[in-house]
């Protein structure tokens, strides 16, 4: 267990260094830098002047040096500082990540509830009316588009029966106490869970009712049958941690595209993220920050590994053997 | 009242069988049509015997083996007709939560591949105590102790250190061991073996069949050994009972059938060798030809393409079971014509 663990953060280092120089490079070949976007919006054309600036921002510099500063600086959690906000970009991050995190958290968590159960429904009743319920409506939301998910969603209960806000993440003006602005929160939150949620449970749904369907075949269920236990209890114990292992991995996929799995739904809802702090940050050049959201990312992606391998570790004693 | 009326002198019947079977049928519904896995089957085992089911690759005899157990793939197998009844209960008519009760307590099996048969993922001591909570619940200490007992009685050494083990940890011998410890531990009367020794080595088998019978011997449950290997009949049955394409097509002591087999079939399956006791772990021997898929049985007796003695009638009718001598039971229209004769010992 702790040598997985090790291994996992020993690839941490050499996969953020990667993906530094790998994004580093690829800003370097793109045309343009934000000094042309920011000295056009500002009207400014003394070439004097861009050429301060220019020095400022240290573009003066070789690439190569600007590479090594910038990794020396994230190795002291110093990301730089972005000229649009006037704060250091991990302030500017810190500030989308708590909002794009609890979304995305709260979608998964609902796929993973509604897909599991709903798979393992499908698996148990295998063939029937129920299956194919199940089945049609997992087709049904993997393929419908997410906004167009959010946008019936939001036409439903927000514009019609008006029991939930249409967007945003907090009303202006609730100040209740931690417990107030929670529940403020969460209101707002619903329907851009659900909508993403629905989407990720049709993936779960498959993957669960596959893996079930296939545990099911094996002998040693058969075994637990010929002991006398109860159908319910065959399936809960012999065949539901078994059928699990393909759901973490899904899981663990998923959790590592945190950052960037929500922003059509983000927009929809107009959810303060870091999809459209990304996006922004694109179309101005404004790379510090760019940079700064893929080493967060690599980052998130190696927790996630480190992860489910925990979780396999602890669901599959013959993976504990080796 | 049931005291006063029943008339005290009268004779008692015989004592009917721990487990009877009779007309036994399954029928598998595929595309191809209703295929009758297992046809008019019937059997008998009483308490401390061991019945020998044997027949090569195919001939029903785990589909029969499912359906005592009522645990047949479903779909496509189903009980089409016939009874099971264990100490006088029909088990094809009980529901499927009163079946859950009789499986694992009264009536018990072991499947063939030991490595497949334990969930990989609890610990085998768990997966003992859990039949014992199912059937014979007590405290949790109580019943550790109890599977704890058991693994020593299947002979699993240093059984305390084993108990915390998964499957994998374990070698196939030891997990078959621990398959009939679950199998035995709340006492069954009648226990089914689909081929428990198929997937071991051979010295593993001796020991996993002596075990088996040591079992029994103290327990004086009636046993159903299904196997390939003749040698396993020889050594461990009373009774054996021949399958061919879901049919018994011959029964008797394990005595009687070895020395007089009266089925071509059966002496298909000892070879042309004297005799086959001779060869305590001789495989069934080759007969050319294979058994027929269900779907295109010949018309006739089903032996009838493969059979040296066939004649015009194996063609055209289906022979039933004739009894040529007492708790012998044969379908064969050549014994039923020559009798004698055909029933010369093999090789004689
Ligand atoms: N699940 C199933 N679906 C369809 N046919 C089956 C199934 N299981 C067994 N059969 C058929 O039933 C027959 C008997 O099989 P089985 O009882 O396993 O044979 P044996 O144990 O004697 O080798 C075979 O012809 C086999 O093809
Ligand atoms: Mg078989």
């Amino acid at each position: 267990m702790r040598r997985i663990l090790l291994r996992r953060f020993a690839q941490i280092i050499p996969l953020i260094l990667g993906v530094i120089v790998l994004n580093f490079a690829l800003i370097q070949m793109s045309p343009g830098s934000f000094l042309d976007v920011m000295t056009a919006e500002q009207q400014v054309s003394d070439p004097a002047m861009i050429e301060r600036m220019r020095v400022l921002y240290g573009m003066d510099k070789p690439v190569i040096i600007q590479l090594l500063k910038y990794i020396w600086s994230v190795l002291t959690l110093d990301f730089g500082y972005s000229y649009r906000q006037n704060e250091t970009v991990l302030a500017v991050i810190m500030q989308a990540l708590p909002a794009t995190v609890i979304l995305m958290l709260a979608s998964i968590a609902i796929a993973l509830l509604v897909g599991v159960l709903a798979g393992v429904v499908a698996a148990v009743k295998v063939n029937t009316l129920w299956d194919n319920l199940i089945s049609v409506g997992a087709v049904f939301f993997f393929a419908a588009p997410t906004f167009w998910l959010g946008i019936m969603l939001m036409i439903v209960f927000s514009v019609r029966l008006g029991w939930l806000p249409v967007g945003g993440m907090r009303d202006i003006g609730v100040d209740h106490g931690v417990i107030g602005i929670a529940l403020d929160v969460m209101r707002h939150l619903a329907l851009p869970a659900l909508s993403l949620g629905l989407f990720y449970a049709a993936m779960y749904t498959r993957v669960m009712r596959a893996s079930m369907l296939e545990v099911f075949r094996h002998d040693f269920v058969r075994t637990a049958r010929a002991k006398g236990l109860s159908g319910a209890q065959v399936v809960v114990r012999h065949v539901f941690r078994n059928a699990l292992l393909p759901v973490v991995t899904l899981l663990g996929l998923q959790l590592g595209t945190v950052l960037g799995g929500s922003v059509v739904i983000e927009t929809v809802f107009s959810w303060p993220d870091i999809g459209s702090l990304m996006l922004d940050s694109v179309m101005s050049r404004n790379y510090p920050v760019v940079l700064g959201v893929l080493v967060l990312s690599s980052l998130i992606v190696a927790v996630a590994n480190a992860l489910v391998d925990i979780a396999y570790f602890r669901l599959d004693p013959r993976i504990r053997a080796r | 009242m049931a005291l006063i009326d029943a008339p005290p002198l009268t004779p008692l019947p015989p004592a009917p069988a721990l487990l009877s079977v009779s007309d036994l049928e399954v029928t598998l519904f595929t595309r191809a049509g209703q295929l009758k896995a297992v046809d008019r089957l019937s059997l008998e085992v009483a308490a401390g015997e061991t019945l020998a089911i044997v027949g090569e690759s195919g001939c029903g005899k785990s589909i029969s083996a499912l359906a005592l157990m009522r645990l047949l793939p479903e779909p496509p197998a189903k009980i089409t007709g016939g009874s099971v009844r264990l100490a006088g209960r029909d088990l094809t008519r009980l529901s499927e939560g009163e079946m859950q009760r009789v499986r694992g307590k009264d009536l018990a099996m072991i499947f063939q591949d030991p490595m497949s048969a334990l969930n990989p993922v609890l610990t085998v001591g768990r997966q003992i105590v859990e039949v014992i909570a199912r059937h014979d619940p007590a405290s949790h200490r109580a019943m550790q102790a109890r599977a704890l007992e058991l693994m020593r009685k299947v002979r699993i050494p240093d059984a305390e250190r084993r108990f915390n083990d998964y499957p994998h940890q374990l070698s196939g011998g030891m997990n078959q061991r621990i398959v009939i410890a679950m199998a035995i531990a709340c006492q069954p009367k009648v226990l089914v073996a689909d081929e428990p020794t198929t997937a071991l080595d051979v010295t593993i088998q001796a020991q996993i069949l002596d075990l088996m019978k040591e079992l029994q011997a103290e327990t004086g449950m009636g046993l159903i050994i299904i196997t390939h290997d003749l040698g396993v009949v020889a050594e461990t049955a009373d009774r054996v009972l021949v399958m061919y394409a879901g049919r018994k097509v011959e029964d008797g002591t394990v005595d009687a059938v070895f020395d007089r087999p009266l089925h071509p079939y059966t002496r298909g399956l000892m070879g042309a060798t004297p005799s086959a006791t001779l060869q305590p772990h001789g495989r069934l021997a080759e007969i050319p030809g294979s058994v027929p898929a269900l779907a295109d049985l010949p018309a006739g007796c089903a032996f009838n393409n493969r059979c040296p003695i066939a004649f015009a009638r194996c063609f055209a009718e289906r022979p039933g079971l004739t009894m040529p001598a007492p708790a012998r039971s044969v379908a064969c229209f050549a014994v039923e014509q020559e009798g004698v004769r055909h029933g010369d010992p093999v090789g004689a």
